[in-house]
């Protein structure tokens, strides 16, 4: 049961089950962790701002380049249009990011490797491009995205389903490429330290056989930091890049 | 609103490979499958367990929805206050330094306008005083060269009447000679006058 690689994404129930509408809802050790993914992100952002001192401490660097590096994101990515979709991209980076990051923690829960979870935050983001794109510039919206200008009418079908393809597939690649990379890197990070302990089990031969994998295991866990970041990092500029074509189509 | 709209789509694509992966795992995990079974009857690969959806997706809409609020409303506005105040610090700074760099340059400019113009001040009254007193030399020296001038001739003067006198003496101590050497020699008076006439000088 300790080796099982898939019992750490195991939904349990915490509270008892209620109905709204027809659907079953409980809080579960999922939502128990979006809860403190927020609680982290605005203690730490708190704490980070409360001194409010000229020449920054440790906490307070960290909390101003982290609040830098998602506005310099916004603001090169959007331009100073962008300006009002700055707080939803700095919750989406630092939601995922936290969440990632808590993940790491030995048996805490990771929310980003739930797929309706990455899913939801996909959906969400392409039905908000929709909407600003069409109350921006209304349904020529989509004319001006999907018939790009100076193409030859003999290809223009092929460009504009192609245009149409990657536009349907982008909430796809949006959730899944965050929720396999987390997905996998977690399953992977258990196998390896399920290894550990299973030849660590069968006396000296297979405690010198556990060192490959124990190394092994030290390593991915420095990689899934790295992953923890990018797959934030690239989630909130692919958000980025998507209002972008919302707020100026035609590329 | 997301949630409402989520809820019909996100299943759709997770269904799909929810047999094949769950399958797939089975299979993969085959060995490990002896010890898991007292765990119990979970055939859905968990996270694309559906019937957990809804709770997700809502207690997701929930917490964003939280989290966005306190960004925007609490947690921005203060890293950005804290920001716009270095900033602006920083600025005000520059533009304090550029201020004082200013004044400073002006200062300079001041001094040495004033040292310019102490310069040729001073130069001024050392030509004027020079002139002054060489004007009050000259007519020193004027003034002492023309007393000596006058002092020289009175001597001159002095010196011609005592010589002139002198002579005079000299031709009436020669004529008395003459006229005792004439009686001396010859016994014969002399008058002074031709005397005088003899030696020369005036009768």
């Amino acid at each position: 049961m300790a080796n099982d690689p898939i019992h750490q994404f195991q939904i349990h129930d915490l509270t008892d089950k209620f109905h709204i509408g027809g659907y079953e809802f409980s809080f579960t050790n999922s939502a128990l962790f979006m809860g403190a993914t927020v609680l982290t992100i605005t203690g730490f952002l708190l704490l980070a701002a409360r001194k409010a001192e000229l020449v920054p401490g440790k906490t307070q660097s960290v909390g101003e380049l982290w609040y830098e590096m998602v506005h310099n994101m916004v603001r090169q990515v959007l331009g100073p249009e962008g300006k009002k979709f700055f707080p939803l991209v700095f919750s989406l980076f630092s939601f995922v990011l936290v969440a990632n990051m808590l993940g790491m923690f030995p048996y805490f829960f990771t929310v980003t490797s739930q797929v309706v979870v990455t899913a939801t935050l996909a959906v969400f983001v392409i039905v908000l491009v929709v909407l600003v794109g069409i109350w921006k510039h209304g349904l020529s919206w989509f004319k001006k995205l999907f018939i790009p200008h100076g193409v030859p009418l003999v290809i223009l079908p092929f460009i504009s389903l192609i245009e149409i393809i990657s536009f349907l597939s982008r909430p796809v690649s949006l959730g899944l490429r965050l929720f396999g990379n987390m997905l996998a890197g977690h399953i992977v990070l258990k196998v390896f330290a399920g290894f550990v302990v299973s030849l660590g089990a069968l006396g000296l031969g297979g405690m010198l056989g556990a060192i490959a994998p124990m190394f092994m295991a030290v390593a991915l866990t420095a990689l899934e930091f790295l992953v923890a970041f990018l797959q934030a990092f690239v989630f909130a500029i692919l958000t980025c890049v998507y209002l972008n074509d919302a707020l100026h189509p035609g590329h | 609103m997301s949630g409402t709209t989520t809820t019909t789509e996100a299943p759709a694509p997770a269904e799909a490979p929810q047999e094949g992966m769950a399958g797939g795992m089975e299979g993969h995990e085959a060995p490990a499958e002896g010890h898991t079974t007292a765990e119990g009857g979970h055939k859905v690969f968990p996270p694309l367990d559906s019937s957990t959806f809804p709770s997700q997706i809502l207690w997701l809409a929930v917490f964003f929805s939280l989290l966005y609020l306190l960004m925007s409303k609490l947690v921005l506005p203060r890293i950005e206050a804290i920001l716009k105040k270095r900033h602006d610090h920083i600025q005000g700074d520059i533009a304090t330094a550029q201020r004082l760099q200013k004044d400073t340059q002006a200062a300079i400019a001041a001094y040495e306008k004033e040292l310019a113009d102490a310069k040729a001040r001073a130069h001024g009254i050392a030509e004027e005083t020079r002139g002054r007193l060489q004007a009050e030399t000259d007519a020193e020296r004027h003034a002492l060269e023309a007393s000596l001038a006058k002092k020289v001739a009175a001597a001159e003067g002095k010196i011609n009447t005592a010589r002139d006198k002198a002579m005079a003496q000299v031709h009436d101590v020669a004529a008395d000679s003459a006229i005792a050497i004439v009686e001396k020699l010859t016994g014969a008076k002399v008058s002074k006058a031709a005397a005088l006439k003899a030696s020369g000088g005036k009768a």
